[in-house]
This record gives C-alpha cells, sequence and structure tokens, in this order.
C-alpha cells in the first residue's frame, strides 16, 4: 500500500519516456549545465557499469578512464538535467555489476567483448 | 492559531525540482480528521480543537468511544435529557483510532465538520510531531553522541564506552545529569519548518521537504509550522 502511495508521488517526477540502455554499454550523457541564465551541454562518454534503485530514484553509474585515472559518475535515470542519453555501443556481460572493471587497467578494460550485429537485430 | 491535521508517515523518496535538483521529500497521508469536539473557555477552560484520524473497527471500540461520536440511546441519557440536560453536539461519525487536542480557539470549526489536506495548500511550512523509533537500551555513542575510545594504543574492550564519569575522592559520588547508556528512542519529536512541496488533495496525501521522526506508517501530528520567518 504504501508503495503504492509513493509511487503516486514520483509518477511527477518521471520521464515520459525511460531511457533505453543496459549494463555494458558504451554511453554518451549529455548533461545540462545552468550558467547563469544559460544553458549549455556537458557530454560525459563511458560505459555503464551499474544501475540501482527504482521509481524517481533510480540511478545509473558510468565509469570512464580519464588520463590514466579512473573516473565514475552517479546520475539519477529520470533527473530532467539530462537531455538525454546515447547509446554508442554495447558489450556482452554476464553481471548486472561491473565492478570488476575497477581492478582492470589499461587493454582489460577497453577491449570487452561487443555484441554483435545480428544478435540486436 | 490555525488547526492542524492527523495522519500517518507513509515513507520518503526524492523527486526532482523546477531546476532539476533532487528533493528528499517524506510524504505524509493526512487526514480526513473529524472534529470531534470543540473546547470552550466557558466549559472547559481552555480553548482546543479535538480532531479524530482513522476509523477504529466497531467491535474494538468501547461504549465510551462509540458514544463520543454519536449519540447512544441509553437509559442514563435518556434521564438526562428528561432532566433537561442538553446532548453536547456529536460528530456523528465512527469511532476514531487516533484522537488529538489543537489548542487554539475553534475558528469556525465545528464539532462533525471533515478537514482535509486542502487546509495545508497556501501554508509555506508545517511541523510535524511523531514517536521516534525505539532503539532500546543503547551506549552513550549512539545515545549522546559521545566519541567513544580509540582502537588501539592499549585500549582493551573499552572502545565504545564513555571514559571517566567524574573525579576522586573530592565529590565522591556522580554528578547529577551525567549522561549514561540506557532507553533511547520513542519519545516524542517535533520536526519544524519542514517545507511545503505538493499537496495531493485527491489522494490525501502532503509531501514535505526532509524527514519526519517515526517508523513508516506511524501516527503523525501535522501543524502550520509556528517558526516566524
Amino acid at each position: 500500500m504504501s508503495q503504492k502511495i509513493l509511487s503516486l508521488v514520483e509518477q511527477g517526477s518521471l520521464k515520459a519516456e525511460k531511457p533505453k540502455f543496459a549494463i555494458g554499454d558504451t554511453v554518451d550523457v549529455h548533461c545540462r549545465i545552468l550558467e547563469g541564465d544559460k544553458e549549455r551541454i556537458q557530454i560525459f562518454s563511458g560505459t555503464v557499469i551499474a544501475r540501482s534503485g527504482s521509481g524517481s530514484r533510480e540511478m545509473f553509474t558510468v565509469r570512464r578512464i580519464v588520463q590514466g585515472e579512473g573516473v565514475e559518475r552517479k546520475f539519477p535515470v529520470h533527473s530532467p538535467r539530462i537531455a538525454k542519453i546515447v547509446v554508442k555501443r554495447s558489450g556482452v556481460v554476464r553481471r548486472a555489476k561491473l565492478y570488476y572493471l575497477r581492478q582492470r587497467t589499461g587493454k582489460s578494460t577497453k577491449l570487452r567483448e561487443r555484441r554483435m550485429e545480428s544478435e540486436t537485430k | 492559531m490555525a488547526v492542524g491535521l492527523l495522519g500517518r508517515k507513509v515513507g520518503m523518496t526524492q523527486i526532482f525540482g523546477p531546476t532539476g535538483e533532487v528533493i528528499p521529500v517524506t510524504v505524509l497521508e493526512a487526514g480526513p480528521c473529524h472534529v470531534l469536539q470543540v473546547k470552550t473557555l466557558e466549559r472547559d477552560g481552555y480553548e482546543a480543537v479535538q480532531l479524530g484520524y482513522l476509523n477504529k473497527p466497531r467491535r474494538l471500540a468501547g461504549r465510551s468511544a462509540r458514544g463520543h461520536v454519536a449519540k447512544l440511546d441509553s437509559k442514563r441519557q435518556r434521564r438526562l435529557t428528561a432532566a433537561g440536560v442538553e446532548v453536547l453536539a456529536k460528530a456523528g461519525c465512527e469511532p476514531k483510532r487516533w484522537i488529538r487536542e489543537f489548542r487554539g480557539p475553534a475558528d469556525g470549526l465545528e464539532v462533525g465538520q471533515e478537514i482535509k489536506v486542502a487546509v495545508f495548500t497556501e501554508v509555506p511550512a508545517v511541523d510535524v510531531i511523531g514517536i521516534s523509533k525505539g532503539r532500546g537500551t543503547a551506549g552513550v555513542m549512539k545515545r549522546h553522541n559521545y566519541r567513544g575510545q580509540r582502537a588501539s594504543h592499549g585500549v582493551k574492550k573499552v572502545h565504545r564506552h564513555p571514559g571517566t564519569i567524574g573525579r576522586n575522592t573530592d565529590p565522591a559520588r556522580v554528578e547529577k545529569g551525567r549522561r549514561m547508556a540506557g532507553r533511547y528512542g520513542h519519545e516524542r519529536v517535533t520536526q519544524r519548518n519542514l517545507r511545503v512541496v505538493q499537496v495531493d488533495q485527491e489522494n490525501n496525501l502532503l509531501v514535505v521537504r526532509g524527514a519526519v521522526p517515526g517508523p513508516n506508517g506511524g501516527l503523525v501530528v501535522i501543524r502550520k509550522t509556528n517558526k516566524l520567518g
């Protein structure tokens, strides 16, 4: 019952269409940045390594390597500050959380199995 | 003094504000409440409005609880009426599970009237009163935010202890008010000045910014904040 009521309140904060992407995808996250009264779009691209929560609280984590340093950013899926999420590549993964990527460096992070074209269609 | 409402804490979630920022909110189910009694200076010595929230099953309601909300045709009542005693106004509703009083003049409220969340539409902020979660017997670190002791350097089995509780022979006692371990939680807590984010009249919901004392499902008393400015 209480879950029903909570989802009622969250309804107004959800996006009409939930962005489609999966764990292991390489994505471009287009973030809206407000500078004074001007708005500009900043792109954060990387691999989706985790997704958590539900409803308006759903978050996803994107990991990328910047100058040899691992950088992770966590975004709310339904945030109005995210203009769009573009899937660049899909990876074949066998688990929901790709935390094992944190232990990897260099090629072993980059070279991950890519989904075959025929499989997507 | 505007009258408040009784309600239940539903739980916490987050919603997005106008500029896309995340607002942590608590959802409260507020009312509808019935006015069960209006206390006046002449009759009761003080002014207050008594509200009831949620129906109680009739089998659980005692005769007095039933008689409080509706006229009971008892022998005693008949005798009193015959003697010319006026029957007090009754709400004429089901017996209520929760009954609380709000001090202050009635402001035109009458017995039997139903109050809904709509009363908070123009209110910028509210106070929410609840019973905090009970924590049982709690140590000094949890209960009074003591720092405890070091993890090493010779500290033995007293890592979460308070340390000294006084001096030696001079007072030869522990002074009054020394904070120690004991029962913690399950007490009345007032959380003041919570911003009203949303009022859902259709579903009797009040959404406020921030946390509210008590477990989900716990009774809360909501009133217009008494904090100034």
